[in-house]
């Protein structure tokens, strides 16, 4: 556990690292437009993680009642889309912010 | 890249000469042809809906046939869910409720056709139809409970008010928000999937996108209203 913890803290310092790396190649450094891309992607990227595990927690709590109560099976699943819902909307939000900067970018005129 | 895309629609018959004669005045109020085309797209769910109601209305017979069987079905279903969650005096919201959900339903499902757009893929409509919703809940708990109503706003002890009256505020206004933005979200997002899967493979690889969209139009309007709902009965009842 603690040599996966070291390895995945090396490469993400190699990437930082390289990071800087590509700035020196470039002209005029890490422009908008290497920034924006980057934090489309991490938006969305980071933002679909909670969301995963929350609906499979949902789902699995959904998958319980039922297997005790199977006649309350329709409740439960109304309850549970419902649920779903809910918890997609905060990545939907994420994806809402991703699709912004790569389509309507606040600061268009600034990205050459 | 996609934003750019303009996939040709019916409605092109109508707007390109209407945005190309009068471009200036739409450029100075900021509307696109993409705007034209999504207004008259609501036109067409609302002429769609119009005419089929129409066409039964004035021959309501008690064994039901054909389009009356299918209007059946539907307005029960609706009022099997509006009873359920609003219970008995949630009765009169019912044609709010039923209408909103035939609209967006009809308007998520329209994008599937060929050469229509689903109205809700822009967040113009979206917020539109949570402004209803979010009017309709306040109205509705004034009329009920008159100026008691800001009791719902202060929170259960009154030395709390000063922290319960910002949070309050700020959560109901963040309903319209999250309304929104969860149906544009989705419906622009499976959208957009589509539309890249098509520019990559257009063949059979966009079609199970293409149910999870018939899905997910479904999903998105049960939950629209069924916050709707929750809100006004919310609003209905007395304050914590």
């Amino acid at each position: 556990m603690k040599r996966k913890l070291v390895t995945g803290l090396m490469m993400l310092g190699i990437c930082l690292i390289s990071g800087v790396a590509f700035a020196a190649d470039a002209p005029g450094g890490a422009g908008i437009v290497s920034m924006t891309v980057l934090a489309a992607g991490l938006a969305i990227g980071l933002g679909a993680i909670g969301s995963g595990i929350g609906m499979g927690t949902a789902i699995g709590g959904a998958c319980e009642g039922t297997s005790r109560n199977p006649e309350a099976g329709g409740r439960i699943l109304t309850t549970m889309i419902i649920g779903l819902a809910m918890i997609e909307s905060l990545t939907i939000y994420a994806l809402v912010v991703a699709l912004l900067l790569l389509f309507a970018n606040p600061y268009r005129a600034l990205m050459g | 890249m996609a934003a750019s895309i303009h996939p040709p629609m019916l409605t092109d018959f109508i707007s390109g000469p209407a945005f190309h004669s009068m471009e200036a005045f739409w450029n100075k109020w900021g509307v696109t042809h993409e705007d034209l085309n999504n207004i008259l797209n609501t036109w067409i769910v609302m002429v769609i809906l119009i005419v089929a109601s129409i066409l039964v209305k004035n021959r309501l017979q008690l064994i039901p046939r054909g389009l009356q069987n299918f209007w059946e079905v539907v307005v029960s279903t609706l009022e099997d869910v509006v009873v359920q969650i609003m219970g008995e005096h949630g009765r009169p919201y019912f044609p709010l409720i039923a209408s909103l959900a035939l609209f967006i339903l009809t308007c998520n499902l329209l994008g599937i056709l060929p050469w229509l757009q689903s109205s809700t893929n822009n967040l113009n409509t979206t917020l539109a139809l949570a402004l209803i919703a979010f009017t309709v809940t306040h109205v509705v708990g004034i009329k009920e409970h008159g100026t008691h109503y800001v009791k719902h706003f202060l929170g259960p002890v009154p030395w709390l008010i000063p922290l319960m009256l910002p949070i309050e505020i700020i959560g109901h206004l963040s309903r319209i928000l999250s309304l929104s933005f969860r149906l544009f979200g989705n419906i622009m997002g499976e959208d957009l999937a589509i539309i890249i899967l098509t520019l990559l493979v257009p063949y059979l690889v966009p079609l199970p996108m293409m149910f999870l969209q018939v899905f997910t139009s479904f999903i998105q309007t049960l939950v629209f209203i069924m916050l709707t709902m929750m809100y006004i009965t919310g609003s209905m009842e007395e304050a914590h």
